[in-house]
């Protein structure tokens, strides 16, 4: 593979010293046949990979989204027969009842799989993957086997999550959370037995991945930029990544530290986090532990996690928001300061989630304060999308609807944080459906917003082929109106006090008001999710048949799109272009295209050039 | 018979969407439409976004309206007036923030769709107005932040001395309650104690304990602070008290605890909502397993004279459990023949059951 490299590009590059099939590859010499185990399994390429991930996280996609349907008929329609349903579920349905523990596995699995399999694996190692070699103008990852085996290490935790749902005595089923002591004691609910253990070994499996993968997106950002390429000509596509690859490189250790610390409460006898309980009819012997502790370093991991989720979706939309507008993004600069910014607070806001779980009042203050402080920097990157809108020239492609819809949900969404992050009203609101309500749009539906408009935008890229954009139009307009019909009506049931994870709200008075609602709710949820198969029918007729693409359909700015329109082995068959100028130079005065290519050197663009663009003519 | 019609109608369906879909490019490669860069669909979907931002924007202003009512569960605590207040204080100021950036946006991509012959702004940046947006949200948060803190300290201070105390115990998949008994000292508690009898866990040998009651509903006085105590005995619970805007969580291994004071008896509030059949409740707000769906407490706040009579009334756990006295008494006799015979060893056993024998 390496050996068609010359000798200056693998020092840029540098990858012919970590490529695996180096040394085995070396005499296939110029024409390197690989195999098909090697081009599309054991891939070391980062545009194979990438699309591993992103196949993989369809894949999940469906089965999260089914699973959701499943307890929304239960919440739909609490009343009524799912006798229907037993060929699917076999044994969960009892007498013609959907069982409540396997209701709560349902929600704990949609929450694990959307969350971790597809928003962060998914998202960030579909595009991390994708687009910092070719944006940054890189031939391939810094290793490229350690690539692969993020993706393999990965591809071992799905199944192992996967093989959780067909087990016996069910799947992991105390919530997404786990937080112990259900999560420890199979005696409490019978997802914590097996189902529970394979949840942790499959976590464990999918840090290691993501560690994998992190360390990857770190150093190739650093290290293998192209001539000319600084940090402050960067897309704010790999700014995006590389700050979500920090977090994950921090945050997710410490979500590891708690698994393990668990593994060991429920197999091993220790008491971390278990103390003083009777169960089964019977005094444990377990004291000194303390469920909080667990709690502290799941949040440790969990908070920047939503950061995870969607900064990786910031920063696509800012980059489409910018081409399809033919306008510079606005305020580059206060864009990576809000990226930047969000990271650092992102690490200091853990605790509250945990505002009325009995951590001291005194600590609660403290996190009310910096929790409220991120929404600042959320407000100016909200501000200027909008402004990058104004007086464009909009197209609007299927990605670009994508990314105003991201705008919209994210608006949505991110303002009632506000609410949320004030520890006085959370006490209503801690675990009502309005906490469900607002996370499922901030970072539920703005993420995978972010993730359909970089599908429909670097599809080109990926398989040389266009999505069909009338279908896209049909897929963005009813997914938009459904996840609006969804989850603003989820706000009222919140507010109301509906507590989440409850199979059902009929025992208590409080909670009777709103069965229509819900009916409501799961209608437009089961519709949302069967239109999102026009997407996935798109999807894949387009990689065979679609249109084909030209190299750079958008008339974009940033380096992959100087690629070829099937992009080889080492993303440029010549010299890797170099770099000149920042990335959104879009409807310049004076310029003769309203879009100015990254690596066009500003001699060529003297009409166009400000003064102090001058002096670098 | 039925299944297979349903799947041959799908099948069908698909037939024609495949056929449409067809059909569709087929017309847009023969008018030349798929090789514009930018087609009619351009002024389709920005149509479609100022719709979208008009017709949903009443929906959703119908629907809330609507709705409002059976939203706020009717408020019976001082502190739950005040977060209330806050909340509809806070609803306002990011509603109005969400009307102005959700017109502008949709109002935006309208107004500033693809023309042929037109180009964008060059806009990259500007600091002036990049500080003011800063700086405004800033300062908001910064107020917001402030009265939010006021009332969390002001909720989450000591109970007032004179608070009525009570316990509340989450279990797998119902509350118990405990109340003090006359000498208002609730008494020591041991899990490893807990029995399908002495479902508290009741040390009885410690003489707080002896005049404690359970219930099989929580009663509380109107108008006096109340100090729920919170445990659990197995998995985490919460303490979930929406009327009262009271939530804690119930961790085993870790007491905590919430006060609040009761402003409207259980009648004055069947009378407001017009509904004779109205209870307060009490529900499990953190996932615990099978049965956390039905875990639930009624609670009833009496007129201060009727709690009274009400807390006269009860009989204690020891009185009518006398078999798990006995078993104490008999326990801290054996310990006090012991401790003749071998005094240190007992002492370092079991101290407290000891010396309340002594």
């Amino acid at each position: 593979m390496a050996a068609n490299f010359s000798s200056q590009e693998q020092v840029q590059g540098g990858i012919g010293v970590t490529e695996p099939g180096h040394a085995h590859d070396a005499h296939h010499d110029e024409h390197h046949e690989q195999s098909f185990l090697q081009k599309y399994v054991f891939s070391t390429d980062h545009k194979m990979i990438a699309k591993q991930f992103l196949i993989t996280g369809i894949f999940w996609a469906i089965i999260g989204g089914t699973l959701s349907s499943l307890f929304r008929l239960q919440l739909g329609w609490p009343e009524s027969t799912m006798e229907w349903l037993t060929p699917f579920l076999g044994k969960w349905i009892e007498a013609g009842k959907l069982n409540p523990e396997f209701y709560l596995a349902l929600v704990t699995m949609h929450g694990t799989i959307m969350v971790f399999f597809v928003l962060t694996a998914g998202l960030s190692g579909t595009f991390s993957n994708f687009l910092i070699p070719l944006q940054i103008g890189a031939r391939d990852m810094a290793s490229g086997f350690m690539n692969m085996l993020s993706y393999w290490f990965f591809f071992l935790s799905s199944v192992v999550m996967f093989s959780s749902l067909f087990i016996e005595t069910g799947p992991a089923a105390a919530g997404w959370t786990i937080y112990p002591p259900l999560s420890a004691l199979p005696q409490a609910i019978s997802g914590s037995g097996a189902g529970q253990t394979l949840w942790l070994v499959s976590m464990a499996l999918f840090i290691v991945s993501q560690l994998l993968g992190g360390v990857n997106y770190i150093t190739t950002v650093i290290n293998l930029r192209t001539q000319g390429m600084s940090m402050s000509k960067l897309p704010l596509t790999i700014w995006s990544f590389f700050l979500t690859a920090v977090l994950g490189l921090l945050s997710f250790p410490v979500l590891f530290s708690a698994a393990l610390l668990l593994i060991f409460d429920r197999s091993f006898g220790t008491s971390f986090f278990l103390s003083d309980i009777y169960i089964a009819g019977q005094a444990l012997s377990n004291t000194g532990g303390s469920p909080i502790l667990f709690q502290h370093l799941f949040w440790f991991l969990g908070h920047p996690e939503v950061y995870i989720v969607i900064m990786p979706a910031m920063g696509m939309v800012s980059e489409i928001l910018a081409t399809n507008a033919r306008k510079p993004i606005f305020g580059y600069r206060a864009m990576i300061g809000s990226l930047l910014g969000i990271s650092l607070l992102s690490f200091i806001v853990w605790a509250h989630h945990m505002f009325v779980t009995g951590m001291n009042p005194f600590l609660g203050s403290v996190f009310m304060f910096l929790t409220l402080i991120i929404a600042v920097p959320s407000a100016v990157k909200t501000f200027n999308w909008l402004a990058t809108l104004w007086r464009g020239n909009i197209r609007f492609t299927t990605a670009m609807l994508f990314s105003i819809g991201f705008v919209s949900l994210f608006i949505a969404g991110g303002l009632t944080g506000i609410i949320l992050g004030n520890a006085a009203l959370d006490i209503q609101l801690h675990n009502t459906y309005f906490v469900v309500a607002h996370f499922h749009l901030v970072m539920g539906s703005s993420a995978f917003f972010g993730l359909w408009a970089g599908v429909y935008h670097w599809f080109p890229k990926m398989f040389g082929r266009m999505m069909d954009e009338k279908l896209g139009y049909v897929h963005f307009w009813l997914t938009f109106i459904g996840v609006y019909l969804v989850f603003l009506p989820m706000h009222y049931v919140g507010i109301a006090g509906f507590p989440r994870r409850y199979y059902a709200w009929t025992g208590f008075d409080t909670f009777s008001q709103f069965a229509d609602l819900n009916k409501f709710i799961s209608i437009a949820a089961i519709v949302a999710f069967f239109g999102q198969f026009v997407f996935i029918f798109n999807f894949f007729y387009s990689i065979f048949r679609g249109r084909r693409a030209t190299e750079n359909p958008w008339n974009s700015t940033t380096l992959e799109w100087t690629t070829p329109v099937e992009v080889g082995h080492g993303n440029w068959p010549g010299d890797i272009p170099a770099v000149h100028r920042w990335p959104y130079d879009y409807s310049k005065p004076g310029a003769a295209q309203d879009f100015i290519p990254q690596n066009v050197p500003y001699s060529q663009t003297q009409s166009s050039n400000l003064p102090y663009e001058r002096e670098m003519e | 018979m039925t299944t297979l019609g349903i799947l041959l109608v799908l099948a069908l369906l698909l037939v024609v969407f495949g056929l449409l879909f067809r059909l569709q490019i087929l017309t847009s490669i023969f008018s030349g439409s798929s090789t514009r860069e930018v087609g009619v669909s351009n002024r389709v979907n920005a149509i479609l976004f100022v719709v979208f931002l008009v017709v949903g924007g009443a929906a959703f202003a119908w629907s809330f309206i609507d709705n409002y009512d059976k939203m706020n569960p009717p408020i019976a605590s001082i502190h739950g007036l005040a977060t209330e207040k806050m909340f509809w204080t806070t609803m306002v100021i990011i509603g109005i923030a969400f009307v102005l950036t959700q017109v502008l946006l949709f109002f935006y991509s309208y107004k500033y769709q693809h023309q042929d012959g037109r180009r964008a702004f060059f806009f990259p940046h500007n600091n002036k107005i990049e500080v003011i947006w800063t700086l405004i949200p800033a300062i908001v948060m910064a107020a917001l932040v402030f009265a939010g803190w006021k009332e969390w300290t002001r909720i989450t201070g000591p109970a007032p001395k004179d608070s009525v105390v009570l316990e509340v115990m989450g279990k797998q998949f119902n509350w118990l309650v405990r109340y003090p008994g006359r000498d208002q000292k609730l008494g020591v508690v041991n899990y490893r104690l807990i029995d399908a009898v002495n479902e508290f866990g009741f040390d009885l040998s410690d003489q707080s304990g002896i005049d404690d009651f359970t219930a099989g509903e929580i009663h509380v006085p109107k108008g006096h602070p109340v100090l729920l105590r919170i445990r659990s005995r197995d998995v985490l619970h919460a303490v979930y008290m929406p009327n009262f805007r009271v939530q804690m969580y119930a961790v085993p291994g870790m007491p905590t605890k919430f006060w609040f004071t009761p402003t409207k008896t259980t009648d004055e509030m069947r009378a407001q909502t017009g509904n004779p059949n109205f209870n307060y409740e009490l529900a499990c707000n953190q996932i615990c397993g099978r049965g956390h769906f039905a875990m639930k407490m009624s609670i009833i706040v009496d007129e201060p004279d009727d709690y009274v009579n009400w807390f006269a009334q009860q009989k204690s756990f020891s009185e009518q459990n006398p078999e798990v006295l006995a078993s104490f008494k008999q326990k801290s006799d054996k310990l006090v023949e012991k401790a003749t015979v071998v005094p240190a060893a007992a002492a370092a056993v079991v101290p407290a059951a000891a010396k309340a024998s002594l």
